[in-house]
């Protein structure tokens, strides 16, 4: 190789910086130009929370758990027609209002990891700002809406002996 | 202003307006240039990102939003400001900008004053901006503008005379004070004989060339000489207390004054307006000289706002034992060395 | 303490002496400045009172509590996967670390230890905040000594740990992830190669850092030889962590501690530096990042294959008693000191954090300083404001 020269430290810097902005000119940056170009947050992100109704029972469970009490659950109970004739009507569970204060939430995701029955579900959808406050309230119908946007369980490493779950659709 | 050798004679109060035109857009222009290419553009894309790109395209028009966005600013001072000290002090600096644009010439017939102490006028107006960050410190009535104030001052004064020094050598190889004649000898030297390029006087006062890019660095207060506007320790200095429409006149003031000296380096070691392989007194240069002095200004300029993204700031003794113990010295043998050479060749 | 720093402190002092000698004779008076709250230099709401003499530094005082959000008195009434998710939000910036020393203690007290595989994503994850945390600090210290470029850089290459993270856990700065047991899921296909990738690339930011701010011959003149907090006096006031590294102490809880992560079965080296100065904890700093890649190289390697998450009860009641564990976090040592009564929520938690000890040798060290190196010893020592107040 030969002699080796010790550059200063000084010029050394130089050296990086000039070569950032030879690459940020000749290979485009680093930043993405939000809103034009948008760059999906990986499957897992905590967007917002998705509610599969059907499986719902209105145990109260998530609401309980909730950190901030953000989650606001109303049902009441009913009688379901016997499952053979000449037997006793069934005590059910109908869920009539199952509310989610976003602007209280605080996304950590002890709801979905609480309910019993996989009736709620994380989305990485998050461009949902409102300019009102109230309309981060989402109401039933709406959580039932994002849960358009949740995606496949994604698949484990090898190794893993953790089940696969599905979404229910 | 000698006649232009245009077919009119203009009278003496349509040269002046001419004059007063151009003298703005003299200062103007450097400041949104540099403004634009190397705050804007060349620092993001040293920082990996692409800096303002909305306004206009490319984010061109970036600096005409944020002089809107100033001129709707309150115009606020603190209460114990001293009032009169506070508002002019400024206009001082901006006043030490204009004057320094006077000397430089931007080719054979187009100059605003052709003096044969030219030199000796633009280093001596170069210090009034002393005067007016000192007045902008005391008068903002806060510790951290005082304490940022004191440290300009010291600073400042350290490195004008590595500035004037450094100079000194072009003037003793060029034999004049006069910035044109700078020039000429520039264009019709010749290196060792071979009058291709002319003469820059870069190759012969390197030396001298680089104390005076680093005698800039610090009096435009740039990093790594920003003590005095050391945002992490006091909070931009004695800038502090300005807002809105007076810091916008200190900004560009500080832009201006980059451009304009970074001019004068490439006019006293680059060559000014002259481009090798044209005859000098040609009406040509009239018309190309400034493009080729902003083109040069902007070479030189890179290499100053380069250092400014690179390197951190030194502390207040260590600057002042830089100035005084290393580059006062080094500058003083370079004197020595070109008035030596000078008359042995 | 050897000799070295020992001759660099005596002169650094007879050179603030003399300097004080001349303020005397001059009598000049005293000025009391207030670095913050609001300010740039202090990472947060840290306000220090310093009384000045000229450009010296007579007195100097921390007033803390800005940020105090009464993290002790909420740990009250939550239950203990609600304390989890609150507990992230402690130290920001390597926030499942904050995490990992609470787990421990309650699973200690629940007497259920987590299964190997378990263990290892989990000490995977508290490297990967490890290099989130102090990458950032390696910028961010350069910005405080005026150099605008480095932390960009930090930034830019800090995205791509916070995505592999954020692909695992869900959560960019607030995983929430560890779990009384062993952890919340398991590491989704592809994220092996792709971290992997990531430790490349923080091994390149850190020979861009040591070109571009450690080999710069301004910031070693303005970080060497100032704030020398020698071995003993780091040690009476409680720091910890890469500040009391950076003095000599060869002292590291991953090594010396004998909790549930697995940093014994790795082949790793503590780094320290005799100096003891600004500059040394910086050096270290950077080195341990490079550390922390191998070690998460190591551990991507060799995660064995098992389940994530030992037989505990849905509703989790810890039994009563009290259980204190410590570990090496990225600021410091942290630890938690568990109270419980048996019920859902702990009876009382005790938070010890590593910035409030770090914080409270500024009296000391910045006695008789210039106020440049004030921000140079701060921005050295590292503190989070939230790991300060809580």
């Amino acid at each position: 190789m030969g002699i080796s020269i010790k550059v200063p430290g000084l010029i050394k810097g130089l050296g990086v910086t000039f070569k950032t902005l030879v690459r940020t000119l000749t290979k485009g940056s680093h930043t993405v130009q939000y809103p034009r170009v948008k760059e999906a947050p990986t499957l897992r992100a905590r967007g917002v929370i998705a509610l599969h109704e059907e499986n719902c029972t209105a145990c109260m469970l998530c609401a309980r758990e909730c950190p901030d009490w953000c989650i606001y659950i109303e049902g009441h109970k009913y009688k379901a027609p016997p499952r053979r004739p000449g037997g006793k009507p069934r005590q059910k569970n109908a869920l009539d209002r199952f509310d989610i204060d976003f602007a209280l939430c605080m996304y950590c995701g002890i709801c979905v990891e609480v309910c019993p029955f996989e009736a709620l579900f994380w989305s990485p959808e998050f461009e949902f700002s409102e300019p009102k406050l109230a309309d981060l309230l989402h109401d039933k119908d709406q959580l039932s809406k994002w849960m358009e946007t949740v995606p496949e369980f994604e698949e484990y490493e090898d190794g893993s002996e953790a089940k696969q779950l599905k979404v229910p659709r | 202003m000698t006649v232009f050798n245009l077919a009119i004679e203009l009278a003496y109060w349509q040269q002046t307006v001419i004059r007063s035109i151009l003298g703005l857009v003299a200062v103007l222009l450097p400041a949104g240039t540099l403004v634009y290419l190397y705050l804007f553009k060349m620092m993001s894309f040293m920082q990996s990102r692409l800096g303002p790109m909305e306004a206009g395209p490319y984010g061109s028009l970036q600096l005409l939003a944020e002089v809107g966005k100033f001129l709707q600013k309150e115009d606020l001072f603190p209460r114990a400001a001293d009032r009169v000290v506070f508002k002019a002090a400024p206009f001082v600096v901006l006043a030490s900008t204009f004057l320094l644009v006077l000397v430089l010439p931007a080719g054979p017939d187009a100059w605003f004053i052709n003096i044969d102490t030219g030199v000796f006028l633009a280093l001596a107006v170069s210090s009034i901006s002393v005067i007016g960050i000192l007045m902008a410190g005391w008068g903002s009535a806060s510790k951290y503008s005082l304490i940022g104030g004191l440290r300009a001052a010291g600073q400042l004064v350290a490195y004008e005379l590595p500035l004037v020094l450094a100079v000194m050598g072009v003037v003793i190889q060029a034999g004049t004070l006069n910035v044109q004649e700078i020039v000429l000898a520039q264009a019709n030297g010749e290196i060792f004989g071979w009058g291709g390029i002319g003469n820059p006087f870069l190759i012969t006062q390197f030396l001298g060339f680089v104390i005076f890019l680093i005698a800039i660095q610090a009096e435009l207060t740039q990093p790594p000489f920003d003590m005095p506007v050391a945002e992490s320790e006091i909070v931009t200095g004695y800038l502090t207390e300005y807002t809105g429409m007076r810091f916008l006149l200190f900004f560009i003031g500080e832009f201006a004054t980059a451009g304009i000296f970074s001019a004068l380096a490439a006019t006293f070691f680059l060559g000014g307006w002259y481009l090798p392989g044209l005859d000098p007194t040609s009406n040509l240069f009239n018309l190309i000289g400034p493009l080729v002095l902003v083109g040069k200004m902007l070479l030189v300029s890179f290499l100053i706002f380069w250092f400014r993204f690179t390197y951190p700031r030194f502390r207040e003794d260590q600057l002042q034992q830089l100035a005084w113990k290393v580059l006062v010295p080094l500058s003083l043998v370079n004197i020595v060395a070109t008035g030596v050479l000078k008359v042995a060749f | 303490m050897n000799t070295e720093a020992s001759a660099q402190q005596l002169s650094y002092i007879e050179n603030q002496a003399s300097d004080a000698r001349v303020n005397i004779e001059l009598e000049t008076e005293g000025m009391t400045l207030n670095l913050g709250p609001q300010h740039p230099a202090t990472h947060g709401t840290l306000r220090i009172i310093v009384r000045l003499d000229g450009e010296q530094v007579v007195s100097a005082e921390p007033v803390m509590g800005y940020m105090h959000r009464g993290y002790e008195k909420l740990t009250e009434v939550r239950t203990y996967p609600q304390v989890t998710t609150l507990v992230n939000r402690i130290d920001w910036l390597g926030s499942f670390a904050n995490e990992v020393p609470f787990i421990l203690a309650a699973e200690r007290l629940m007497e259920v230890e987590a299964p190997a595989r378990a263990q290892w994503i989990r000490t995977a994850l508290f490297e990967l905040s490890r290099i989130a945390n102090v990458v950032l600090f390696l910028g961010d210290m350069a910005v405080q000594l005026g150099a605008t470029t480095p932390v960009f850089y930090a930034f830019r290459d800090r995205e791509f740990v916070l995505n592999q993270i954020e692909s695992v856990t869900g959560g960019r700065f607030h995983p929430n992830f560890d779990r009384i047991g062993g952890v919340k899921d398991d590491l989704p296909k592809g994220w092996i190669q792709e971290t992997k990738d990531v430790l490349v690339r923080i091994n390149s930011f850190c020979e861009e850092m040591e070109d571009l701010v450690v080999g710069n011959e301004i910031f070693q003149t303005r970080t060497r030889g100032i704030g020398i907090i020698p071995a003993d006096t780091g040690l009476a006031y409680g720091l910890s962590g890469a500040n009391i590294r950076s003095s000599g102490v060869d002292w590291d809880l991953r090594r010396d501690g004998g909790v549930g992560l697995i940093h014994d079965q790795l082949d790793w080296k503590v780094w320290t530096h005799p100096d003891g100065d600004s500059f040394a904890r910086y050096w270290v700093r950077l080195q341990e990042v490079r550390e922390s890649c191998k070690m998460v190289g190591q551990i991507l390697d060799g995660i064995p294959s098992g389940p994530i998450m030992a037989k505990v009860p849905r509703i989790i009641k810890v039994p009563p008693g009290e259980a204190y564990v410590e570990t090496e976090n990225p600021l410091g040592i942290m630890g938690y000191y568990i109270i419980s009564k048996g019920d859902l929520v702990p009876y009382r938690v005790k938070i010890r954090s590593a910035s409030f000890n770090n914080v409270s040798i500024t009296p000391w060290v910045l006695k008789g300083v210039y106020v440049p190196d004030v921000i140079s010893i701060l921005a050295s020592l590292y503190f989070i404001l939230g790991d300060i107040d809580r």
